[in-house]
């Protein structure tokens, strides 16, 4: 069991991989796996959206 | 288990038919319209034809039954109370004649006195996801307002954790047609009314009172400054609150109280999404659901917490609300007869 570093949400990881990527269940945020013991994520880089505004 | 409604012709009512008609553990007793009895319900609500072919009756044929759904315009149930008491064993009022414990409020807010402020004590506020204990043993369970509902769902868990400050609390609700009711108006002629963006309550909205009501924790009652805008919807709200937050919170820590507050509640939804179309609560895809989403953003320059909030005010905002609270009531599951999950796209 992983947690987001954004919302606290708990993600379970059955076999997680170093460098993979994971989106947070709860806000959507997605998270690469930096560390597998104990599994550890930090958000993954990002593109911005333009929304136009 | 047998369910009847007066004042099934309105939207409430009609929705709540709706419901009930496909709720497995209900046999639908009587619907009553005094304008429309003796016509079949489906000539009213077109949407149940060949569901059922019960006709409207008058309420002075109303027969004893085990629930009693009232849908009727603010004023009419209350001095009626005594008469549905006495042919059902629970009275759900999804109008707005019981919903304020304090008697003062009513000519503030209302316009005139309670006929029946000796029945007050008895009516419980009818969200399962405030009052789910009391509900079990009321014998009159209120309907909420639709708009009181969004923007309590939207702030209860601030404010139960005393995390807001109560001295300012500004909301804008955005709200479609049918909360105006199933009667016309000038207002809601087509030509009017049509991809109106119309600021119709900017103060002084009656569903303030109902909000300050159930936001009030440790005897503190926020001020609530609320205003409502007709937007180009037939159903849904979305409520935009702004509070300001008493200590400096990340957006975790709201995370975790929202989370604690509804992590196990069947109809709510925290919805705070970093990419998609979907990031927010929006009213489009609740139609016809009983979920009210909520979701939040933390305003990095200031301490305001902005929080989003949005229901179908036919479905959470009223007769859905009423269907969950019998639910609660009755024994049942708290979900039977409302797992419609909206559509998509829609």
């Amino acid at each position: 069991m992983a947690v987001c570093p954004e919302c606290e949400a708990e993600i379970e990881l059955k076999e997680a991989i170093k460098g993979e990527i994971v989106q947070c269940p709860d806000c959507g945020v997605e998270l690469e796996v930096v560390s597998v013991n104990p599994v550890e994520l930090a958000p993954a880089p990002e593109e911005e959206e333009d929304w136009g505004e | 288990m047998k369910v009847s409604i007066v004042g099934g012709s309105g939207y409430a009512g009609g929705e709540s038919l709706r419901l009930l008609l496909g709720h497995p553990k209900v046999t639908l007793g009587q619907v009553t319209s005094e304008s429309n009895a003796g016509k079949y319900v489906h000539s009213v609500h077109p949407n149940l034809r060949k569901r059922t072919d019960l006709k409207f009756v008058s309420a002075l044929d109303l027969e004893p039954c085990e629930v009693l759904f009232v849908a009727l315009p603010h004023g009419s149930s209350m001095k009626r109370m005594p008469e549905f008491l006495s042919v059902a064993e629970r009275v759900i009022d999804l109008g707005a004649d019981f919903r304020l414990r304090d008697p003062a409020d009513y000519p503030k807010w209302y316009g005139a006195p309670h006929a029946r402020p000796d029945l007050l004590g008895q009516a419980v506020y009818g969200i399962p996801e405030l009052h789910r204990e009391a509900i079990k043993s009321a014998r009159i369970i209120t309907g909420a307002g639709c708009n009181a509902t969004t923007t309590i769902l939207g702030l209860l868990p601030l404010f139960k954790h005393g995390l807001a400050d109560p001295s300012r609390v500004v909301v804008e609700v955005k709200v479609g047609s049918s909360e105006a009711g199933a009667k016309a108006s000038d207002s809601s002629h087509h030509p009017e009314r049509s991809h109106a963006v119309r600021s119709f309550q900017p103060t002084m909205h009656r569903h303030t009172a109902e909000v300050m009501q159930e936001l009030t924790f440790g005897g503190q009652t926020p001020k609530v400054y609320f205003s409502a805008t007709a937007v180009e919807l037939v159903r849904g709200i979305l409520a935009t609150c702004h509070v300001f937050l008493k200590d400096n919170l990340a957006e975790k820590d709201i995370w975790r109280v929202y989370r604690q507050e509804y992590g196990q509640e069947p109809f709510l939804r925290i919805v705070k999404d970093r990419t998609g179309i979907y990031r927010y609560p929006e009213p489009k895809i609740l139609a016809g659901s009983n979920f009210c989403d909520v979701g939040f953003e933390r305003d990095e320059g200031s301490d305001r917490l902005v929080v989003m909030a949005a229901l179908d005010n036919l479905m959470k905002g009223a007769a859905g609300n009423g269907v969950q609270a019998m639910n609660v009531a009755c024994g049942f599951e708290e979900t039977l007869g409302l797992e419609f999950l909206g559509l998509h796209p829609i």
